[in-house]
């Protein structure tokens, strides 16, 4: 054996070897680095689409407000905490001049330019703190009402010069401030940004969940009882399973098209209600709820349902005495995971007509209601720039409700975990 | 009567006959000497229970069905009726607006032809309100003591209630069926409509796509209601642009995910791709129209491109894209995790580095699970509507451009239905049309996928 001096052959053959193994090892590099870039990418835009909110969304929970100072004890409106709890206290307010009163004292504080820039609405701002607070009537109070639309651009530096003038000299005097909005989660939708709130929203949100919570936990978990536990292996029980699978991936707008073609046409009346579209997100979330009740039900040992078997326990009592207990934590995260994308869900509902105008909330599930993400569609179709703020500030609640759901069906999970 | 009281009602009377059930068996159990009785008393309870509530609902059902149409009939029967005009819209206004204050929704008439129709309206639907819930009662009451007598120590109430539950259980699975079968019919009643108006031929075909929701709808113009636009603005932005974006990224996720990433850091960048998974599809679309849109027309503007639009394909494709990543992604971890342990170590001692396995053994054995989830995704891309709404625009274009304005099948389904045409109008019918081919389309997509994910597992098993 020749080992002393390699052949040039062998040389060349190493070399040739080396520079293919580099060759392969930055090709390994250059793989990792693809995969790493990928992962950053997708972890990048949502950097950006929360960032995004956030930055928008900090001042859409303000608002711009004026500085106010009313004298109600000499303005003759009188009032007392009885006639104040009546339902039309408002309209009295109304009628005994308010915001004549309010206008009046805007002039004073403000000047008379500065007093055209209170919102139209700013009296009933009052109107509502008076009615709180009766004793507001014998004194000098100092109120901040919203400022107009057109202020409020001025503050953005939008708008013509002379109103961001004004709003430069306002905010000099510190007659005006961007203060902290708690009103937008009390109101509801209104055609002005700066007298807009989700409560309406968020109340016909809570309202349809509720429904569909009603409707389609109960049915979705005896189904994949039956599925799992019951059903005889034949035709008939695979056009179930089938139908099950295929339902849940039809395209949500396909429920919404169902929900207008039945659910309106037996209830006409209850267009845009969150019965109608508990109804429709129901039948949509349900599938759902079987899918991982079945896998939650399939995770319980074979051996708990023989050991009930074995001391008598009819299949029914298997089922519901020993099964269902164990599963049940599986199936809440299920039912919690499709709760939550019934939460965002907007296309169905804009189906059966939830994309209207509603100033109230809604005082039952048979009013006509919207719910969050309507609203943020809605909004996000209107001109008015105040409303990107308003928009992003919505959206910032309901991301926070579906982290909010998200982190207890992750705590469900973890805590009923068991290995068997 | 209101069925939310019938409902109560049953739940009520059902309550007493659990009770009345139960405290029977019990006195069975204590008179029987040697404790024989064939069921426990909670049995026996619920099987009482079950004959009260059950009828009672059915009832309820039943009544709230038909009784509106009764207590109309009887309206009609009074003398107030005959002052009625004869043309049906104006009389079912008036009607609808006296049943609104008889039943105490509305406070006042408008209509003063109306206000003498409130106190029958009124007497009627107390009538009938008494009459249900009498029958309710009533009917509730035979079943529920008819079932009591039932019971005696052999009685074998568990077999009884245990079928009940049965029954319960396969209607709940029934849903599923008759929510398909609710689907299809719908769908399909009202395209069949549709193509009584326009021939499927020019709505399949044509390529002009510009229905107008205040034509006259007995002169449907087929030349409007080519849907070809439609079918390849569809195509365009859910399988290919947003497809581009998301198979590459989902795919190289998942393989860093499962193959390179520490621990640690899996345990940090698979919640965010969950995150990302569980945004709502509004906030992209608002994404999509607010920042990403504006962005790429600037883009294109800077690099010469005069005609870009606002409202473009490329927009509304790439958020897509980026929303189907972790669905790719966790598609693609499932089947890469899939592949026996036992070729990736006789990979890597052949010498072949990490990323030779991936490339030429995992990923080629995984392939048919990864192909099943790129067709759930297109599937899942082509129906998803908010996005597009949001950021496409309302204008059919035929065009390869990804700058252009496009639109798509689930965009004309929102603003045809949205507008404000008449439900006998085609414009309005077209919907239907799109959401059927829509359905055929996904169901299918959906059927291939789970039929390839079928024939790779047998390949391992």
């Amino acid at each position: 054996m020749n080992n002393t001096a390699p052949s040039p052959d062998a040389e060349k053959r190493k070399a040739a070897f080396e520079k293919r193994l580099a060759e392969r090892y930055s090709a390994e590099k250059r793989f990792k680095f693809l995969g790493l870039a990928a992962i950053t990418f997708s972890v990048m835009v949502l950097v950006v689409l929360l960032g995004n909110m956030l930055y928008n969304g900090v001042a859409g929970f303000q608002r711009d407000e004026l500085r106010v100072t009313v004298n109600l004890a000499e303005s003759g409106i009188s009032g007392d905490s009885n006639t104040l709890a009546l339902p039309n206290a408002v309209q009295s307010l109304e009628l005994q001049g308010l915001p004549d009163v309010v206008s009046f004292a805007a002039e004073q504080s403000l000047g008379a330019e500065g007093a055209q820039q209170i919102s139209a609405e700013g009296w009933r701002e009052v109107a509502d703190r008076v009615i709180a607070n009766p004793a507001l009537l014998s004194e000098e109070t100092t109120f901040w009402l919203a400022a107009s639309g057109d202020l409020a651009q001025g503050v953005n530096g939008e708008g013509s010069p002379e109103i961001q003038q004004l709003a430069e000299q306002l905010q000099a005097n510190g007659h005006l401030e961007s203060n902290f909005d708690f009103g937008f989660l009390t109101r509801s939708d209104a055609t002005d940004p700066q007298q807009v709130g989700i409560w309406g929203a968020l109340k016909g949100s809570i309202l349809t969940m509720i429904v569909t919570l009603l409707l389609a936990f109960p049915i979705g978990v005896l189904a994949a009882l039956y599925l799992e536990e019951y059903a005889p292996k034949n035709r008939w029980t695979d056009v179930l399973e089938v139908s099950i699978n295929n339902l849940a991936a039809v395209p949500s707008i396909i429920f919404g098209l169902l929900g207008l073609a039945v659910f309106l046409w037996m209830f006409p009346n209850f267009r845009s209600a969150p019965i109608i579209g508990g109804m429709t997100l129901a039948l949509m979330t349900m599938p759902v709820i079987v899918i991982s009740g079945r896998n939650a039900i399939k995770a319980v040992p074979p051996s708990i349902r023989d050991g009930a078997l074995a001391v008598g326990a009819s299949p029914v009592q298997v089922v519901f005495h020993h099964v269902l207990p164990l599963a049940l934590p599986g199936i809440l995260t299920g039912t919690i995971i499709g709760m939550a994308r019934a939460l965002g869900e907007t296309a169905p509902l804009l189906m059966i007509g939830m994309r209207a105008f509603v100033a109230t909330p809604p005082d039952g599930f048979t009013s006509p209601a919207t719910v969050l993400p309507v609203q943020i569609f809605l909004w996000s179709d209107e001109i008015d720039r105040g409303f990107i703020e308003r928009t992003s500030a919505a959206i910032i609640v309901l991301l926070l409700f579906l982290l909010l759901m998200n982190g207890l069906a992750i705590y469900l999970r973890n805590k009923f975990e068991k290995s068997w | 009567m209101s069925p939310v009281f019938l409902i109560l009602l049953a739940l009520g009377l059902g309550l007493a006959g659990w009770l009345a059930g139960r405290a029977r068996a019990w006195s069975f159990l204590r008179a029987s000497e040697e404790k024989r009785v064939v069921a426990r008393p909670t049995y026996h309870a619920w099987y009482v229970a079950l004959w009260v509530g059950i009828p009672l609902l059915l009832f309820a059902v039943i009544w709230a069905t038909f009784s509106p149409a009764l207590i109309l009939q009887s309206v009609l029967a009074s003398s107030a009726a005959e002052a009625l005009p004869q043309f049906g819209f104006q009389r079912d206004a008036i009607l609808a607006e006296a049943k609104a204050v008889a039943l105490g929704n509305a406070t006042s008439v408008f209509n003063p032809a109306a206000a003498e129709l409130v106190e029958p309206f009124r007497d009627a639907i107390t009538r009938y309100n008494i009459m249900g819930g009498g029958l309710a009662l009533a009917m509730s009451l035979i079943t529920g003591i008819w079932s009591y007598t039932r019971l005696n120590p052999q009685f074998t109430a568990r077999v009884r209630v245990e079928r009940a539950v049965m029954a319960i259980l396969l209607l709940a699975s029934l849903v599923a069926i008759l929510t398909t079968f609710g689907i299809l019919a719908s769908l399909i009643f009202e395209t069949i409509r549709f193509f009584g108006m326009v021939s499927p031929i020019d709505f399949l075909f044509g390529t002009h796509w510009n229905p107008d929701p205040m034509a006259n709808p007995e002169a449907p113009q087929g030349d409007r209601y080519g849907a070809i636009p439609l079918f390849w603005g569809t195509i365009f932005i859910g399988a290919i642009i947003a497809m581009i974006v998301a198979i590459p990224l989902g795919l190289m996720s998942a393989i860093y995910l499962t193959q390179y990433a520490s621990p640690t850091w899996r345990r940090w960048l698979k919640p965010a791709l969950e995150i990302l998974a569980g945004v709502p599809t509004v906030v992209y679309g608002y994404f999509a129209a607010l920042t990403v849109a504006p962005f790429i027309r600037d883009l294109a503007l800077s690099l010469g491109i005069s005609n870009a639009s606002s409202e473009s394909a490329l927009a509304a494709g790439l958020v897509m894209g980026v929303m189907i990543i972790p669905f790719v992604s966790s598609m693609a971890d499932d089947s890469i995790a899939a592949v026996p342990q036992a070729m990736r170590d006789g990979s890597l001692a052949m010498g072949a580095t990490k990323s030779e396995t991936i490339k030429r053994v995992l990923v080629p054995a995984a392939l048919p699970g990864i192909v099943a989830g790129v067709m759930l995704a297109i599937s899942r891309a082509i129906g998803e509507t908010m996005i597009v709404v949001m950021a496409a625009s309302t204008a059919a274009n035929l065009t390869a451009n990804p700058l252009e304005a496009m639109t798509t099948v689930t965009v004309q389904i929102v603003a045809q239905l949205t507008g404000e045409g008449s439900f006998d109008h085609p414009a309005t019918l077209s919907a239907f049309a799109l959401g059927l081919v829509l359905f055929m389309v996904t169901l299918a997509l959906n059927f291939f996928a789970l039929r390839v994910v079928k024939r790779f597992r047998e390949a391992y098993e």
